[in-house]
């Protein structure tokens, strides 16, 4: 049988990440017998602040309390986690830039198995895990077997597991920090500088028009922004067209652009990979425009047209030009 | 400054429609257009213009098997220096970190200062690069968006977090960043400089150039095995238009009215 499973809890200013609760969910459903323990760190009252907040869901946490813990660095939490685990410990992550920081050298020093990006499990027997991962930015889905015999560093998606809620469990808080130990600073935190803000705020529409890579060209931006204008709505983007620099940063959607709360989202040309849908929020009227009928976008969308949208998109812009 | 590359071949999604075969053991390769990851592509551009501006030499290298040998070559052709490819029948199957494994056998045969990743690349794990930091015992960033040479002792690097915020750190070199899209603005490759490196020898090298033992790769080491692809059913879906691209706006228009989206 697999070893204890640990859950590491990320939060900002004194309030545990909502992935906290997910995995929980996770745990349970690695193994419904699982009794997860928590693992914070940091320093001062911000660590008390969330160790007694995830006591409601977690029976046991773990409190590393540590200066040099301040701000979440993995090049020292990775140092930690390998003095203070057990050798078979399952250790989950949440699947988020932290996440990716930490957890596949995390594994190697811990001579364990990483497990990248998890959007389920689907049973534990004796050391084998089956799970549940995406490849080609969710076009396709595999089922991959885990070995968990030396213990697993295992990273889950943001919010696949959807929480019902703190239950309450009481749990108590365990001050580890006596063995935290010496601690080496290879890469020293700086400072956050914020994204810069752009001349519209996307995350204040109501309706938005959101352009992927399948615009392929930057000349054909225009087409989207006649559709827009038509529509009343504003120009919003995926990753690539901002790395391509066609629109300013400020107009992604996404994790690592901007979250979006809109009553209609129309997606042209975006193949609806987690880490953009990770930025739409509140349950949107989804329209996909793409050409390809599998595209992961047709998922989550409401309705779907499968066409060409450099063809589509003009066509519905004078239509609705006509209609007013 | 001496730059080591990572880079793989992957089939181009931007391309293809990547399909499940058949009997769910593979995606459907036979027609599928392949080239650089889009993310080593952005750590390749960065290793030449750091190197441009500190001096040194940039080295791609690439696990696979002979057709890597291509992604190998176009980089070289964007301005790498060196190229290496890692291929031997043993290396088949490796899960992530059987991939760490050779790649930091290749490294401790050369001398370099950093060593790039890309942050991310088909099969979704974003794995190898903080992987091979931990073998190699040095400091790793991942998803990076700056790098700014101090002095040949450290670099200040930005990573790039949720929102689009830029953490700031130091770290000391030798080190291994993996790349994240949008750092700079990789160049164009045209036909003029594939010709220029059309002819050169890109050495291979397999288990016995590296001194990697055979069993601790491929298949038979990996912890994490594919067992299959699918597609999952995720429910209902979109509703799916039909029709002429005249009826399905149209369609569209009463539907948008009712949902607020036309103002
Ligand atoms: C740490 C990290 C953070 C990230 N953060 C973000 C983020 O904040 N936001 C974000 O968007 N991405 C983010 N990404 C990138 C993400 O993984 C995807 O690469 C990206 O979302 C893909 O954008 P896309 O859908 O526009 O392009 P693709 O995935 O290339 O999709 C293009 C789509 O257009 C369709 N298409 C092509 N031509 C046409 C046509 N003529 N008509 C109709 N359809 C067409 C294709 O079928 C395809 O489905 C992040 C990645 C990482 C690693
Ligand atoms: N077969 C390979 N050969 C060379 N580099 C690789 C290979 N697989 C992964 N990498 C590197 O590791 C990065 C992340 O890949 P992955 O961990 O597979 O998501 C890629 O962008 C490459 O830089």
């Amino acid at each position: 049988m697999a070893g204890q499973v640990f859950a590491y809890i990320v939060y900002k200013e004194g309030k545990a990440d909502d992935t906290a609760l997910e995995l929980v969910k996770a745990a349970g459903k690695i193994n419904p017998d699982a009794s997860p323990t928590a693992i914070v760190t940091g320093s001062g009252s911000d660590l008390d602040a969330v160790c007694n907040e995830v006591t409601a869901s977690y029976k046991e946490v773990w409190k590393f309390d540590n200066e040099a813990l301040a701000y979440p660095n993995a090049e020292i939490i990775r140092q930690l986690l390998v003095k203070v685990l057990p050798a078979d410990a399952v250790v989950l992550v949440a699947h988020d830039t932290f996440g990716m920081d930490l957890s596949p050298g995390l594994a190697i020093m811990l001579d364990s198995t990483f497990v990248p990006d998890v959007v389920d499990f689907e049973g534990l027997e004796g050391d084998t895990l089956k799970a549940v991962r995406q490849e080609f930015s969710g076009q396709v889905s595999t089922h991959v077997n885990c070995d968990l015999s030396n213990g697993a560093v295992i990273n889950v998606r943001p919010g696949v597991f959807q929480a019902d809620g703190a239950a309450g469990v009481g749990g108590q808080v365990i001050d580890k920090s006596s063995e935290i130990g010496e601690l080496v600073l290879r890469r020293r935190y700086l400072e956050t500088v914020e994204a810069e803000v752009g001349d519209v705020d996307i995350t204040k529409e109501d309706v938005l028009v959101s352009v992927g890579r399948g615009i392929e060209d930057q000349d054909n931006i225009e087409i989207a922004e006649e559709l827009a204008e038509a529509m009343g709505a504003v120009v919003s983007c995926s990753r690539p067209i901002v790395d391509a620099k066609w629109l300013e940063k400020s107009r992604q959607v996404g994790t690592s652009g901007q979250t979006v709360k809109p009553k209609v989202y129309m997606a042209l040309g975006i193949s609806g990979s987690f880490q953009h849908l990770g930025g739409l929020k509140g349950n949107p009227f989804i329209v996909a425009v793409n050409k390809n009928p599998k595209a992961p976008i047709f998922q989550v969308a409401d309705v779907g047209i499968v066409e060409d949208l450099l063809e589509f998109a003009p066509v519905l812009t004078e239509k609705i030009a006509e209609g007013k | 400054m001496e730059i080591l590359v990572c880079v793989k071949r992957v089939p181009d999604t931007a391309e293809n429609e990547i399909e499940v075969a058949a009997d769910g053991s593979d995606i459907e390769r036979d027609d599928l257009v392949y080239s650089v990851n889009e993310w080593d592509n952005y750590a390749v551009e960065e290793a030449i213009q750091l190197v441009d501006k500190a001096g040194g030499s940039v080295t791609v290298v690439s696990v696979g098997d002979e057709e890597a040998e291509e992604v190998v070559r176009r980089e070289m052709a964007m301005g790498a220096n060196n190229g290496l490819l890692l291929s031997d029948d043993a290396f088949e199957g490796s899960d992530g970190k059987g991939t760490a494994t050779i790649l930091k056998a290749a490294v401790e045969k050369g001398n370099y200062d950093l060593i790039l990743t890309g942050a991310l690349a088909d099969d979704g794990a974003g794995q190898v690069g903080g992987m091979l930091a931990a073998m190699l015992d040095l400091p790793f960033a991942s998803v990076v968006n700056r790098i700014e040479v101090m002095d040949d002792k450290k670099l200040k690097i930005g990573r790039e977090i949720e929102g689009g915020n830029q953490e700031m750190h130091e770290i000391d070199l030798p080190c291994v960043l993996s790349i994240q899209t949008g750092i700079n603005e990789p160049r164009y490759v045209g036909i003029r400089g594939i010709r220029k490196v059309a002819s050169v020898e890109i050495p291979v090298w397999g288990t016995s150039e590296l001194g990697v033992a055979a069993d601790s790769v491929g298949a038979a080491a990996a912890r994490v095995k594919r067992l299959d692809y699918f597609v999952p059913d995720l429910g209902e879906g979109a509703e799916i238009l039909e029709g002429s691209l005249e009826e399905v706006a149209d369609k569209l228009i009463e539907m948008l009215k009712a949902k607020g989206g036309i103002k």
